[in-house]
C-alpha cells in the first residue's frame, strides 16, 4: 500500500522526464504498430520545439506513408508531387532564406523517383536538411521491391528474393551523395533501441545547426523498419533489421565537415 | 543513498501494442494488458511499477509517443 500512494506521488508535474513534445499534433498516427515513421516523427519535432524554430521550420511533406505528415506535426508545410520534395525545398529555400526548410522522405521517394532531384540538389549545395527515411521496401503500396531491398531480401515483387541479376543492385543512396561537394553533413542514423534513438536525435540537432551556417545540405538516412512489409511482427522486425539491413547499410557519419574533424583530432591529440 | 524512483503514464487508447518498450525496459517494468484498448490492441501498462527507475527509454522508442515518464529522488 506503501509502494502505492508512493508511486502516486511521482506523478507530479514537477518530476515530469519526458512527454511527447506540444508541436506533435493530437491526431492518431496513421502508421502500423511498430513502425519508425513515429519515431522519428516524434524526435524531429522535439528537434524543433527545443531549438525554438516552429515559427521558422517549412517542411516539405513527400509521398508515400509519411504522406500525412502534416497532420501530425504542427508546424508549415507544402506537400510535393512524387519525389519532387528536394526542388520544392529549393526553392522555398531561396525564396525564404531565413527559415529552416527541410524535407522527410521514404525511399520509394527519394531513391526511386527522385533520384534526380536528390543527387542535383545534393550537389548544388542547397541549404536544406533531407531525411531518408530507408526501410527497404515501398511500405504504402503493399511490399513491392524498392531500389533500396537488400539482394536475397523478399518483397511482393521479388517473392523469390531479389535477383541481382535480373533486378540490379541496390543503391545506396547516403553513399551517393556523401561523394558530392554539395553536402556537409551525412550520415546514417536509426531509431530501433533509446540509444539509436538518441544518436539519431543529436544528429538531426547537428544538422539544425550547420543550416544556420549556410554550408550546404545536410543528410540524414534513418534505416528504419517496416513490419507490415517484412510480415514479421514489430521486435522481430528490429532484430531483422540489425541482423541484415546494420551489415548493408553501416550506421554512422558518412561525411562530417572539416571543421569538426580538424576540432576532434586536435582534442585527441590533447588527451594524448 | 538516495534512491530514483521512476514512474510512466501510458494513453491506453493511442497504444498499438507494438511490445518496443516492452523489449527496451531495462528493469522489465513494462507488460502487455491481457485485455484490448478501443482499437482492438493489446496495450502496454506498468506491469511492475515498483522497478521503474524513470530512465524514459520506453518514452524514447515509442512510435507513436503514448509514454509519460516521471522520475524523482526518494
Amino acid at each position: 500500500m506503501a509502494q502505492a500512494t508512493g508511486i502516486k506521488e511521482i506523478i507530479k508535474p514537477e518530476n515530469l522526464v519526458y512527454r511527447k513534445t506540444k508541436v506533435m499534433t493530437d491526431n492518431i498516427l496513421s502508421y502500423c504498430p511498430g513502425c519508425g515513421h513515429g519515431t522519428a516523427h516524434r524526435i524531429l519535432a522535439e528537434i524543433i520545439d527545443e531549438e525554438g524554430l516552429q515559427s521558422e521550420t517549412i517542411g516539405i511533406s513527400p509521398v508515400g506513408c509519411s504522406v500525412l505528415l502534416y497532420e501530425f506535426i504542427d508546424i508549415d508545410w507544402q506537400e510535393a508531387a512524387h519525389g519532387r520534395a528536394p526542388a520544392l525545398a529549393t526553392a522555398i529555400k531561396r525564396l525564404l532564406p531565413d527559415k529552416f526548410v527541410f524535407t522527410y522522405q521514404g525511399d520509394g521517394d527519394l531513391a526511386a523517383i527522385g533520384t534526380a532531384e536528390t543527387i542535383h540538389t545534393c550537389n548544388r549545395g542547397e541549404n536544406i536538411l533531407i531525411i531518408f527515411i530507408n526501410n527497404g521496401i515501398y511500405g504504402m503500396t503493399g511490399g513491392q521491391m524498392a531500389p533500396t531491398t537488400l539482394p536475397g531480401m523478399k518483397s511482393s515483387t521479388s517473392p523469390y528474393g531479389r535477383d541481382v541479376k535480373l533486378m540490379g543492385n541496390p543503391l545506396k543512396m547516403t553513399d551517393i551523395v556523401a561523394t558530392l561537394p554539395g553536402t556537409y553533413y551525412v550520415t546514417r542514423q536509426s531509431v530501433h533501441t533509446p540509444v539509436n534513438v538518441r544518436k539519431t536525435k543529436k544528429a538531426i540537432r547537428k544538422a539544425v545547426h550547420y543550416q544556420k551556417l549556410n554550408k550546404g545540405t545536410c543528410f540524414i538516412e534513418i534505416v528504419s523498419n517496416c513490419p507490415s512489409g517484412w510480415k514479421m511482427t514489430p521486435v522481430e522486425a528490429n532484430k531483422w533489421m540489425e541482423a541484415n539491413m546494420f551489415p548493408f547499410y553501416p550506421l554512422g557519419d558518412l561525411k562530417v565537415p572539416a571543421e569538426e574533424n580538424a576540432q576532434k583530432t586536435t582534442n585527441s591529440e590533447k588527451n594524448d | 543513498m538516495a534512491k530514483i524512483r521512476g514512474s510512466i503514464v501510458v494513453e491506453i487508447d493511442r497504444c498499438k501494442g507494438c511490445e518496443v518498450c516492452m523489449v527496451s525496459c531495462p528493469t522489465g517494468t513494462i507488460a502487455m494488458a491481457k485485455e484490448v484498448n478501443h482499437k482492438g490492441y493489446f496495450y502496454a501498462y506498468p506491469a511492475h511499477p515498483e522497478l521503474c527507475i524513470g530512465c524514459a527509454n520506453c518514452a524514447m522508442v515509442c512510435p507513436d509517443g503514448v509514454i509519460t515518464v516521471y522520475k524523482t529522488k526518494i
